[in-house]
């Protein structure tokens, strides 16, 4: 089935989700992430599914380890405060490898911030999803159909890897409504098993252990080292990014997101203005594309976020000074327009001819 | 008579009358001497043999003393984080509700960090069974004031006892989910003398059986000893335990709507709710 169908990006995480055999879902209310557990809650009895309210952000993402554990494809939804709660189980999910799909559609922060969009759980996601030594993998849509492509993604790589995953939307790509061509749904039956899910062993195998204990500390240096040892893995086959318009740009904004909505338009008004610039849009934030960061040949980066610079610490990583960076970002819910990106895409190139005139 | 016939002799008359469960690896625990948790999970192990249900049951062991039981116990088993055992149960059970699920907590897991999910997931009904183990105190950390630490108990966190006016009140569980329409059984027992045993791995087969025959949430709380941190011998802990926990956690009881008559926790609802048809499960008009 290949219809375009209109889906508000919420909805469309969601019945991706469906789609890629999800069939447990463990919510609690949150703006403005609400449609998806609304969604799940209107389709998983007829499909036989799991919807659950749980009483917490904290049981929620528990129910989703004990799911996890029992072998199925599971996924939990939040906004921004309400993800702060769930890292202590993201964080258990890592220790035990346990595959997961948890969904953040961001709000302002910190504390109760607002529930207007944000990116602003850029640090959280890519450094700190809980506690101990570990990073998952983010992905970053930027369409109401990248929302469900990267979700169906999301399942199949938190399988192959055995290890949680975190979509980072916002509120603005939640809300929005545009066409999306669904993916062709698996029937969840028909997955590879997990023989070391902890299903009942049936008399047939020693016992199944999901556990991130271990008191022998050489133990748990070894479960480390070969956590990142697949991390490599990750970062080798899993970065995703797409250029635009950046072969021969002079000004390249990167930006991910519904902030990379904005820069493209902006970037597309600059060019017709003349000046040649370019995005750099990261898909996954975690592996982060360095490698497409230092094969740019521009002459100065533009970091365009909705908060007060997180991601342009990764940019300033890859780059290692190789261009000059500059920063321009608006948080609290406040989208800045293509004309307000434009400008600061024009200021840094008339920068640049006064430099180069001097 | 030879050596060689006495031999003979001796092996013709053994019969094994005390083995290991089965559900009980043959490994060696880490608990304290004089600690119940080693009695408890036998009989657990002893029910889950007797039920054969060995290979399709789930345990879970969050944090405390018998977080590692997860090697002890033979069937699948999933550590979980301090508090969250019900959910995690809660997430197996609606993945696999043809498994037998349970979470073995102790008293600072499941009535103080983890209220929320034991009461959430009691209120839910959810087809699980919960062990337990009521000592009051935290015996994983070092021997603190637990939710349920007696008033004036001394711990290392209470060192002038615990005093009401700040720290507050004990909490009975059993009593206090005993109110919830969601729970099928709850009984408090302990295992101090062979015949309290015996009425716990009743208690305990009979929170198992249960969940096999989908009568609904079932808990058992056993009345514990600490000797360790209670700073008694293990005779002493137990007398200690005679006369002040027994007394104010009296054993016994204190739902089961099989013995009401009832086929299953929401058949009892429904009963209790008589007169009242939102709740007798017609809903909101």
């Amino acid at each position: 089935m290949t219809r375009k169908v209109l889906m508000k990006g919420n909805e469309a995480i969601a019945e991706a989700a469906l789609r890629a055999g999800c069939r447990h879902f463990f919510g609690y209310p949150i703006t403005p992430q609400t449609e998806l557990a609304a969604y799940m809650a209107r389709k998983m009895p007829k499909l036989g599914g799991t919807y659950l309210q749980a009483e917490s952000e904290i049981a929620a993402v528990n129910m989703l380890y004990g799911a996890a554990a029992a072998g199925v494809r599971a996924m939990t939804s939040s906004s921004s405060p309400g993800i702060s709660l769930k890292t202590e189980g993201i964080s258990y999910m890592a220790g035990a490898d346990l595959p997961g799909v948890i969904v953040n559609v961001q709000r302002g922060g910190p504390g109760l911030g607002s529930i207007q969009p944000s990116q602003s759980d850029y640090f959280q996601a890519t450094r700190a999803m809980g506690h101990g030594d570990f990073y998952l993998p983010v992905f970053a849509p930027s369409t109401v159909q990248e929302m469900a492509d990267l979700t169906f993604t999301a399942f199949n790589v938190a399988d192959e890897y055995r290890t949680p995953v975190v979509i980072l939307a916002d509120g603005m790509l939640g809300q929005m409504m545009e066409p999306v061509i669904m993916p062709e749904a698996i029937d969840p039956a028909t997955l590879p098993p997990k023989p070391w899910a902890t299903r009942g062993h049936e008399g047939a195998r020693a016992h199944n252990i999901i556990n991130s204990l271990h008191l022998d500390a050489q133990k748990l240096y070894e479960d480390n080292v070969r956590r990142f040892a697949t991390y490599e893995q990750i970062k080798r086959d899993e970065v995703r990014v797409e250029t635009y318009r950046t072969e021969d740009a002079d000004i390249v904004i990167c930006a991910f997101g519904a902030a990379a909505r904005i820069a493209r338009s902006a970037v597309n008004a600059a060019r017709e203005r003349g000046i040649k610039a370019g995005l750099l849009r990261p898909i996954t934030l975690w592996p982060y594309p360095a490698d497409a960061v230092k094969a740019l040949h521009a002459k100065a980066l533009v970091v365009v976020e909705l908060n007060m610079g997180q991601m342009i610490e990764d940019v300033r990583l890859a780059a290692d000074g190789a261009f000059p960076i500059s920063f321009f970002g608006r948080c609290g819910g406040i989208i800045p327009t293509p004309d307000e990106v434009l400008d600061e895409i024009v200021r840094i190139h008339e920068a640049m001819e006064d430099e180069e005139g001097r | 008579m030879k050596r060689g016939d006495e031999v003979a002799m001796t092996q013709s008359t053994e019969k094994a009358v005390f083995t290991r469960p089965h559900a009980l690896l043959p490994v060696v625990t880490n608990y304290c001497p004089g600690c119940t948790h080693g009695i408890v999970e036998r009989l657990v192990a002893e029910v889950i043999d007797e039920l054969g249900v060995e290979g399709k049951t789930v345990g879970i062991s969050p944090v405390g003393c018998s977080v590692t039981s997860y090697d002890f116990f033979g069937c699948d088993m999933i550590e979980a984080s301090h508090g969250r055992a019900p959910a995690v149960a809660t997430g197996v059970k609606r993945s696999l509700p043809d498994r037998i699920v349970f979470a073995y907590q102790g008293d600072g897991d499941l009535a103080s960090i983890g209220m929320a999910e034991t009461v959430h997931a009691a209120t839910r009904g959810e087809n699980i069974t919960i062990i337990f183990i009521n000592n009051a105190i935290y015996g994983m950390t070092g021997g603190q004031m637990a939710p349920t630490s007696l008033p004036h108990q001394v711990t290392q966190t209470s060192p002038y006892g615990r005093d009401l006016e700040t720290a507050g009140y004990p909490i009975r569980v059993c009593e206090l989910l005993a109110t919830l329409d969601g729970v099928a059984y709850l009984e408090r027992v302990s295992v101090d003398t062979p015949k309290s045993v015996r009425t716990a791995k009743k208690a305990i087969r009979h929170a198992f059986k249960n969940q096999v025959d989908g009568v609904g949430y079932s808990l058992v709380e056993v009345v514990s000893t600490c000797p360790t941190n209670w700073k008694m011998t293990p005779e002493d802990a137990f007398a200690w335990m005679r006369e002040n926990m027994l007394t104010y956690y009296p054993l016994g009881v204190y739902k089961d709507v099989q013995a009401e008559g009832f086929a299953n926790a929401a058949e009892a609802a429904r009963a209790r709710a008589e007169g009242c048809p939102i709740a007798c499960g017609e809903g909101v008009r």
